[in-house]
């Protein structure tokens, strides 16, 4: 490591670029909206910035409290799912045969990689009330049905397709569809450093796969966990699209909120004074997770 | 006792247990058959999308046709592409940046610039809108000007990406071989030039292929600084959804699914993929 004082020449010719570059083009757009978030509406496009918190006495209404606590709720439901399936799946991926391991790492990476308009897109099309989904549903609803008559009973009321899309439901469906990526490879990446004769010891010593699981693994991948949980939840609170394409009108999550007031509503103090509670939610969770890492490292 | 215990399964070979097997299958049936019910039925002759009616490629043909959505995977790519090369550029001198130099204030630049990767994109959406907006950016520039904002934009969520990446890469690099280099009479260009940026290559290259797709996917964040004439691919498809569930949306999504797939065997053929992660 070399002292800038040393070599100004050189590290001015490498820094100012991209130091100037952020400065330009992102802190002083957040700057903006922050100072905006102190500000009223004046005329159609003039904002006053006043300094008034008013915009954030806003966010306190019962309104937008029940739809960020709504997110909020969301966010934590579909994390968990994405742990409850996540973790098998990091698990299988660590204990498989090398040679296999980076194909399944692949394999639960590439929709990852798919862009997530049309990822949401073909959930949509599975799950409509004419998808695939439905119809499967609907075939083995009258195949039941016409078995009900074989043996002689009364058959079962016509199928009526489930409502799968434009609901809370699809929400989370279609949240953890997008997320649960981002849960495995912290996971992986947790699990695969485990020291693996610990469990075997565990495993010697009588315990079964399941306590050894809750009593051993969960443990010492602790940080891994927290980590995959705080990577999915991140994103998941401040889900735009998904919420936007598959939820109804009573599943609007926070960003949909932040976004009406920029296109439509046409109230961007109040707009930014939502995105920067948001941003603050988001810097609080992983300000703790890199807090956690310090001590985690400091420790060792 | 263990009747029913398979002998030749040693404890901790969890994939071959059948419980676990299911699970992956199921949750890989759950991440693939969507997509793959997409494409399938991109090349399905049949307007309502869901009962097999033979093979057809007319969809793609109308694609193809479809001048609006052409001109914005023309955007697109050129976006991607020039956001790709200013993600390089400045991406790699961030890593060098932090890598190389002591300096007051480093934490600082460090955490922000690792800020881009994670503030939630709908607050860095409106973040771009108001800028743009408070600088009366002009919208009316002929093309490929005219894509400025957006691809300003790409860059700063981008370059971050690139910074990780190749920092990562110069983690391993023996220092010593820049001081060799200079001892025997390198300038310190021709010491960048030559033993330096050979070994970054490799970070470089991933960190590209990794802009490359970002800038692609994005939806949210150009949704929030593209005008009446700098649509995107994913913004185009995004109100073509919204419109309704057609075969050309299907065709649409598959060309952007190939692409992507293509990419990404390009950037593990490239990074020697089963070695790197075995």
């Amino acid at each position: 490591m070399q002292d800038w004082k040393q070599h100004k020449a050189t590290f001015a010719s490498i820094a100012v670029s991209p130091v100037l570059w952020l400065v330009a083009f992102f802190i002083v757009p957040l700057a903006v909206v922050w100072l905006y978030s102190f500000g009223r509406n004046v005329g159609l496009t003039e904002i006053d910035i006043s300094g008034t918190f008013s915009n954030y006495g806003r966010a306190l209404e019962p309104l937008y409290l029940e739809i960020f606590g709504k997110s909020v709720a969301v966010a934590a439901l579909t994390t968990l799912i994405c742990l409850i399936i996540g973790f098998p799946i990091a698990l299988a991926i660590t204990f498989a045969q090398p040679k296999w391991r980076p194909w399944m790492l692949l394999a639960i990476m590439l929709p990852f990689w798919t862009n997530l308009l049309i990822r949401t897109y073909a959930l949509i099309t599975v799950l409509r009330t004419e998808g695939y989904v439905n119809k499967s549903l609907g075939w083995f609803w009258e195949g039941a049905s016409s078995l009900k008559v074989m043996v002689g009973m009364a058959p079962l009321s016509t199928w009526e397709p489930l409502p799968l899309l434009y609901n809370n439901f699809a929400v989370i469906l279609g949240l953890v569809y997008v997320h649960l990526p981002f849960m495995v490879l912290p996971l992986y990446a947790a699990l695969d450093r485990l020291d693996r004769s610990l469990i075997e010891a565990s495993l010697d010593l009588g315990a079964g796969h399941f306590r050894t699981l809750t009593q051993i693994v969960a443990p010492l991948a602790a940080p891994g966990i927290i980590s995959g949980v705080i990577i999915t939840f991140v994103p998941a609170l401040g889900a735009y699209l998904t919420p936007d394409l598959m939820g109804g009108p009573d599943s609007q999550m926070i960003a949909n909120v932040i976004e009406r007031q920029f296109k439509r509503a046409n109230d961007w103090p109040f707009g930014a004074a939502l995105s920067f509670l948001l941003m603050y939610a988001t810097f609080i969770l992983i300000a703790l997770q890199t807090l956690r890492n310090r001590s985690a490292e400091r420790r060792s | 006792m263990n009747l029913f215990k398979r002998a030749e399964i040693a404890p901790l070979e969890y994939t071959r247990r059948l419980w676990m097997r299911a699970w992956i299958a199921a949750t890989l049936f759950f991440l693939y058959a969507p997509l793959l019910v997409l494409i399938a039925f991109s090349f399905n002759d049949s307007k309502r999308n869901i009962v097999w009616r033979g093979f057809t490629f007319k969809y793609y043909g109308k694609v193809l046709e479809n001048d609006g959505l052409m001109a914005a995977l023309g955007n697109s790519l050129t976006i991607a592409f020039l956001a790709t090369v200013f993600s390089i550029i400045l991406g790699t001198l961030a890593a060098v940046m932090l890598w190389r130099f002591r300096f007051p204030g480093k934490t600082a630049v460090e955490g922000t610039m690792a800020l881009p990767i994670v503030v939630p994109e709908i607050c860095m959406g409106v973040a771009m809108l108001v800028f743009f907006a408070k600088l009366d950016w002009p919208t009316d520039l002929p093309w490929p000007l005219n894509l400025s904002a957006i691809t300003i934009a790409h860059i700063t969520f981008c370059f971050p990406f690139v910074a990780m990446v190749v920092r990562a890469r110069l983690a391993g690099f023996n220092k010593e071989q820049e001081e060799a280099a200079k001892d025997l009479g390198a300038t310190e260009w021709q010491a960048f030039r030559d033993v330096l940026l050979p070994h970054m290559k490799p970070g470089i290259i991933a960190g590209a292929l990794l802009a490359f797709t970002l800038s692609l996917d994005d939806f949210v964040i150009t949704f929030f600084t593209s005008g009446p004439n700098t649509i995107t691919f994913p913004v185009k498809v995004y109100s073509m959804v919204r419109f309704s569930v057609t075969p050309e949306v299907n065709a649409a999504s598959a060309i952007l699914i190939f692409l992507t797939i293509l990419l990404t065997t390009v950037a593990l053929k490239l990074q020697d993929f089963t070695k790197a992660t075995a």
